[in-house]
């Protein structure tokens, strides 16, 4: 039998795992847009918040903010709950996990997206704003596309950052790939065997995930010469 | 919180009333494994660096494969995997250590910084000026008198910057300890979680505690930098 019976069970789990990371991503994308904007802010109060932001949370582990985040906010929705008289909810590992992760890597993303920001030269900004373009015009036709060159390389390292703090969230009780083998490992007293075919498919998923951001990169940077060494 | 502190402060510092516990066990882990981690990453990245495949080879898997997956993967793979598996059970020293969820966390937290570390210094010692290894052969050093005398000094100041980045990552990875029963900070916390049910305080006590020492290693880093990296400061007149 493929893997002594627990072949589907691992494969539901590695897309759980899959689906986690991309949803994380994307979330903690649009937080660190948010926020390098936020740094970026000439109001005193707004780059504060960011800044406050971006360094407390990536001054604490992520494991420590996951297990604070998710046991408060159960706790809190429970005396929601019973102030309202409703029956409790129970939070769902996967999207806590997925906000968890994606508020965590926003801070990180922040920080990416700022250094990118401030590469792209002053003058394209200047000549895009001479020829008319709006606001949002510039974002999207000159400091997006470069950003997102600057910023391609500090996005690669954070997704791999990201795909491996899946494994965290079964911790908190996610039937990911983890908690699949896991299950497996008990059941049979393979535990080596079966923790092992975990670190196989995450190395798996890196190794794609290296691919697919070398391409990325070779599509971003179009247009850029470089000198032959 | 004063409640949790004014039961948990022994515990979180560090003593549990039966052994070491909270931060004295999450620096131990942190300074044990960072330490040896760098002992054994310098010869691994020379090794990286070397033309010869056969010598570069082995050392690319071994950081691909720790770089490629999550450490708490390999936590677990060390310290239920290995101890489940009857041939290891057998022999009496390996029984002894791997029984251990401390030798067992302290084992996959130094092959984990190690393999990060031996790339960052390889990196670093890639980027060394050809002037330099010139120069030195000029003065008819040879291989080992060049590494020792120019290649490593200058390659682990260029690396500082990446290197504090990497304890601090450290430091955060070492809160994953708790799932081998080691009781560092993080699992203080989890003790006082499950005893008060005031989750965002016992939690955010740790979340505190880390911040701290987070900042302290900062503080420690620029101060080395500052005096490691001084000749590549601009000069002042």
């Amino acid at each position: 039998m493929f893997l002594e019976g627990y072949g589907l069970l691992i494969l539901k789990g590695t897309w759980v795992t899959l689906q986690q990371a991309l949803l994380s991503l994307a979330i903690s994308f649009v937080i660190g847009l948010i926020g390098a904007a936020g740094r970026l802010s000439k109001n005193r109060l707004v780059s504060g918040v960011a800044t406050a932001y971006t360094t407390i949370i990536r001054g604490i582990p992520d494991l420590v903010l996951m297990l604070l985040i998710f046991y408060s906010m159960q706790l809190w929705l429970n005396s929601l709950t019973d102030w309202l008289d409703w029956e409790q909810i129970d939070i769902e590992p996967f999207a806590a996990g997925a906000a968890t992760l994606g508020f965590i890597y926003g801070a990180y993303y922040a920080e990416t997206f700022r250094g990118a920001f401030l590469a792209v030269p002053k003058g394209q900004i200047e000549a895009a704003i001479a020829y008319g373009m709006t606001s949002w015009q510039v974002f999207r036709r000159v400091l997006f596309p470069q950003m997102m060159r600057f910023a391609l390389p500090g996005i690669a390292n954070n997704w791999q950052v990201t795909l491996k703090a899946t494994a965290l969230v079964s911790i908190i009780g996610l039937a990911d790939v983890i908690k699949a083998t896991q299950l497996a490992g008990k059941a049979t007293y393979h535990f080596f065997y079966f923790t092992l075919i975990a670190a196989i498919i995450y190395l798996l998923l890196t190794t794609v995930s290296n691919f697919v951001l070398m391409w990325l990169e070779k599509r971003y940077s179009v247009g850029v010469r470089q000198g032959a060494l | 919180m004063i409640e949790i502190l004014e039961t948990y402060w022994r515990a979180f510092l560090w003593t549990d009333g039966n052994g070491f516990s909270g931060l004295a066990v999450t620096m131990w882990l942190l300074i044990v494994s960072v330490g040896i981690g760098f002992f054994i990453s310098i010869p691994l990245a020379v090794a990286r660096v070397s033309p010869r495949r056969a010598i570069a080879g082995p050392v690319w898997v071994f950081t691909y494969v720790f770089r490629g997956t999550p450490l708490y993967v390999q936590l677990l793979l060390i310290y239920s995997g290995i101890y489940g598996l009857e041939s290891v059970r057998a022999v009496d020293f390996l029984n002894a250590f791997f029984r251990s969820g401390f030798n067992c966390t302290l084992l996959a937290f130094t092959l984990n910084t190690c393999a990060y570390t031996t790339e960052m210094f390889a990196g670093s010692i890639k980027a060394t000026y050809y002037g330099e290894i010139e120069a030195a052969r000029a003065y008819g050093m040879n291989t080992f008198t060049l590494y020792r005398r120019i290649i490593i000094p200058g390659a682990l100041r260029r690396a500082l910057p990446a290197y504090s980045n990497e304890v601090i990552l450290m430091l955060h990875a070492t809160s994953l300890a708790f799932t081998a029963t080691v009781p560092d900070i993080l699992k203080v916390a989890r003790d006082a979680n499950a005893a008060t049910y005031k989750s965002f305080q016992a939690f955010g006590i740790a979340a505190l505690m880390y911040l701290a020492i987070t900042f302290a290693l900062i503080a420690l880093f620029r101060r080395a930098e500052y005096k490691w990296l001084a000749y590549l400061r601009p000069t002042t007149a």
